[in-house]
């Protein structure tokens, strides 16, 4: 290997922005109970916060709150906690991680993570966001909305099903009101999504400039950044104003040619959610291969804004029917993510596709190794497929990851010498 | 013929490959067509009204060995989906020209797009049938999605399927669901003359053949088991709950009733006796079976039902059927059964109703530890 390769160790005003942003958000839900505001849970995927916002409905996601213990390492007590409560070693340990966090006595009335008053299970695709809803029901005894989202399974979604969801649409927000006691204003709904639409915006900014060699960002390890504003903050002022400070910032950058590495050797396109306990240890192990991630499908699950969709002032509600119907990774088949897999890697110009294949989540993993096939033999793009998990540490296995990362990027670094030696 | 001679038809039926089975119908029928079904619940009767078959697509039980499956999908995932897409590598369901898979859970989704990515010949559907089971939208939708399942049929198989062909089959199928649930009310009534494998293996038969025969079946052991000459003996009467899906081997189905049990409900073959009455034939039938979806179904773990808890509809049975406990018996890996356990369990707990869990895969073969287990349980109830 030649010079070894090092982090550039610079944070940026991206992360310390993001990060103001997302503390904002959770004082206000801290203080949510003692205000007497009215909260809402969401989940992350396809969501409509958007309309929440506009009903004067404070967003929380349990789904933040289980990563975020993740990567603070106290995931493993709570899903413990839960396993002894019944729930198996085989369920998503997102969900057990928010239940062991109401039976350890974190979660509930004068808790730090109040008990919404409000679920609203926008189940865009996911089958597990239907069963943690109806658990988180159960234990906070809070109104279960179902907003039934169907699945992509045509080449457009069809009329019955925008109906289907602009009427739920509808119902929620007559729920809604009756809860805050305001009166939803159409235009206060534009105004928000006309925010959302410029944070919109300003993410596939940022996603486009990794089209640059070096990339300015990693599209996977540092997009956690971005995907506060844009999946939890969206509509807000604030979140559409972080997105302007960082296309110039990363433009900036690109500007001076600089990357997240100080070299970067290898372009990846990474598909599946990140390791969160072992962020950071996952992380080191592509760095020091050089390899920077151009693009990634999970950036992609609550909407995917690079192919031009915008929520749409205009026709407010049909534009969040259609968002949630159509416009975002999880939502879509897992045939359909490979051809997203396979545009990033011809856009972004990518080396190889990573897959990360998650034990909990089996919406993005099951199937996984069709995928690999499909890129391996089917395009010739070098693919590798490692296993681990997003929120349980007892999934992370660092020396074989280590091994199949170290002889994946030594096989890619030897084709390159050959390549390279051949022109 | 003897109820033991239909049983033995049956057995045989359900141990021939699905190809076969289908190869089979449509030799008498040039140009029929057949349809499978994946779990848990799809419209047959759409399939019969367009002059089609409809088959259960069940996995590859204990009989298929996984050669390209497992490289599909990672260990974690549950069998029968694995056994399912590999049916189709070793070409065990040639012959069928459809597949229709749903929104049961994310193993089942993502399955369907496989399926269609790797045998681009064959029809494949996926049904997103709804989980909002309230609002007034939702009986609107229902009916239009199994429209959009019959023009894809149309457009597939270039037939026509008519409301009034519609109507007959939700007829035909109610008369076979009435029969289905008059064996269950008399195996409550009598489970020493009708055991588990039998009602199951019967069941499973009916899901291979067309209606008229499955209600010649039917009738023909609802007339002769009565006459069954079987003492009731000092059994512990339980529900079996979870296996709605991938299927238990019958091995483990034998060893319950070994181990002490009578087994007086289930979740078998669930989504083929689907709807608690029968569905109205006045009107548009597509709008009459979208409502009975949304109104009429049995409780299930792969169905988000907005107006009960989801331990209701299983105290419930356990409460109609007289049952004593609950075996809940979840496929390994099969997410909403493990899910639905945590919140049943709890709910059977403040009910006082007893009950424990085995977990199985299609392809178990030994069933010496779950004997043990079984045993244990029954004993702790019976000399209580
Ligand atoms: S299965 Fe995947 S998408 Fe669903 S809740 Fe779990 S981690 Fe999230
Ligand atoms: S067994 Fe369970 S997890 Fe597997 S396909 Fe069936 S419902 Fe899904």
């Amino acid at each position: 290997m030649a010079t070894p390769v090092t982090e550039r160790q610079y944070q940026g005003k991206v992360h310390e922005h993001s990060r103001r942003l997302m503390s904002a958000w959770m004082g206000e839900l801290a203080r949510a109970e003692a205000e007497g505001r009215t909260t809402g849970a969401l989940m992350i995927s396809g969501n409509c916060v958007e309309l929440l916002r506009a009903c004067h409905v404070l967003p929380m996601f349990p789904e933040v709150t289980a990563l975020q213990n993740a990567i603070r390492h106290k995931s493993l007590p709570l899903i413990l906690k839960a396993e002894q409560a019944g729930y198996s070693s085989d369920n998503c340990a997102y969900v057990k991680a928010d239940m062991g966090l109401f039976l350890e006595g974190g979660m509930g009335p004068g808790k730090p993570m109040p008990f919404p008053n409000l679920i609203v299970c926008n189940y865009v695709g996911c089958n597990v966001y239907v069963k943690w809803f109806e658990h988180l029901a159960d234990i906070s005894g809070a109104k279960l909305f179902m907003l039934d989202v169907p699945f992509a399974r045509t080449p457009e979604p069809t009329a019955a099903d925008v109906q289907y969801v602009v009427g739920q649409l509808e119902e929620l927000i007559a729920l809604c009101e009756g809860f805050t006691g305001h009166t939803f204003d159409i235009d206060e709904l534009r105004e928000v999504l006309a925010h959302a639409a410029r944070a919109e915006d300003g993410y596939a900014r940022c996603k486009d400039l990794c089209k640059s060699h070096p990339a300015p960002f990693d599209a996977y390890f540092d997009s956690i950044n971005m995907m506060g504003p844009i999946n939890v903050l969206r509509g807000t002022r604030e979140a559409a104003d972080f997105f302007d400070v960082a296309v110039a910032e990363f433009a900036g950058l690109v500007g001076q040619g600089l990357g997240p590495l100080s070299e970067e050797r290898f372009r990846t396109v990474v598909e599946g959610p990140p390791p969160y306990p072992y962020y950071k240890n996952f992380r080191n192990l592509f760095s020091k291969w050089g390899a920077v991630a151009v693009q990634s499908t999970y950036s992609t699950v609550g909407g995917i804004w690079e192919w031009g969709f915008r929520h749409d002032p205009a026709r407010p509600l049909e534009s969040i029917a259609e968002q949630m119907l159509r416009e975002n990774l999880t939502n879509r088949s897992i045939t359909a993510r490979y051809q997203q897999i396979r545009r990033y890697v011809d856009e972004w110009k990518a080396d190889a596709l990573v897959i990360h294949s998650i034990k909990s989540c089996r919406l993005f993993s099951a199937g996984q190794g069709d995928m690999r096939d499909y890129f391996t033999r089917e395009l010739g793009v070098p693919t590798l497929l490692v296993e681990s998990d997003l929120e349980d540490p007892r999934y992370y296995a660092e020396a074989q990851l280590r091994n199949r990362i170290d002889a994946f990027f030594e096989a890619l670094e030897h084709k390159k010498v050959v390549a390279a030696g051949t022109h | 013929m003897t109820p033991e001679q239909i049983l033995e038809q049956c057995r045989d039926l359900v141990g021939q490959p699905l190809g076969a089975v289908a190869e089979r119908w449509k030799a008498e029928r040039p140009g029929g067509r057949v349809v499978a079904a994946y779990p848990v619940w799809t419209p047959a009767e759409l399939v019969h009204a367009a002059g089609m078959l409809p088959l259960s697509l069940l996995g590859g039980g204990t009989s298929v060995e996984l050669t390209h499956a497992d490289a599909r999908f990672q260990s974690f995932v549950c069998s029968i989906a694995k056994s399912t897409l590999e049916l189709g590598f070793q070409d065990i369901v040639k012959g069928i020209d459809g597949f229709v898979f749903s929104n049961i859970c994310d193993v089942a989704r993502n399955l369907g797009s496989i399926y269609q990515r790797n045998f681009p010949g064959v029809f494949v559907e996926y049904l997103h049938l709804p989980q909002n089971s309230t609002s007034p939208g939702v009986t609107a939708y229902a009916a239009s999605e199994l429209r959009r399942l019959a023009a894809g049929f149309e457009t597939a198989f270039g037939l026509t399927l008519t409301e009034a062909a519609l109507t007959k089959a939700i007829e035909i199928y109610n008369v076979v669901r009435a029969r289905v649930r008059a064996l269950y009310a008399f195996r409550i009534a009598e489970p020493q003359k009708l055991s588990t494998t039998e009602l199951y293996v019967a069941l499973r038969a009916t899901t291979l053949v067309p209606p008229e025969q499955a209600i010649a079946w039917l009738d023909a052991l609802l007339d002769g088991l009565p006459r069954r000459d079987a003492r009731p003996r000092d059994r512990l009467r339980v529900v079996i709950e979870g296996a709605f899906c991938e299927q238990p081997p019958l091995g483990l189905l034998e060893v319950l009733e070994e181990a002490g049990c009578y087994v007086v409900e289930d979740d078998l073959l669930l989504g083929w006796r689907w709807f608690t009455s029968d569905v109205p034939t006045d009107g548009d039938p597509f709008e009459r079976l979208g409502a009975a979806y949304v109104n009429q179904s049995v409780p299930s773990s792969t169905r988000h039902e907005g107006r009960e808890h989801r331990s209701a509809g299983l105290i419930e049975k356990v409460r109609r059927a007289s049952a004593t406990a609950v075996i809940f018996m979840p496929a390994k890996f099969c997410e909403p059964a493990l899910f639905d356990y945590v919140l049943m369990k709890q709910g059977l707990e403040r009910a006082g109703i007893p009950h424990m869990i085995v977990e199985f895969e299609e392809k178990m073969w030994t069933f010496e530890r779950t004997r043990n287990e079984i045993e244990t349980f029954v004993e702790s109830m019976l000399f209580d």
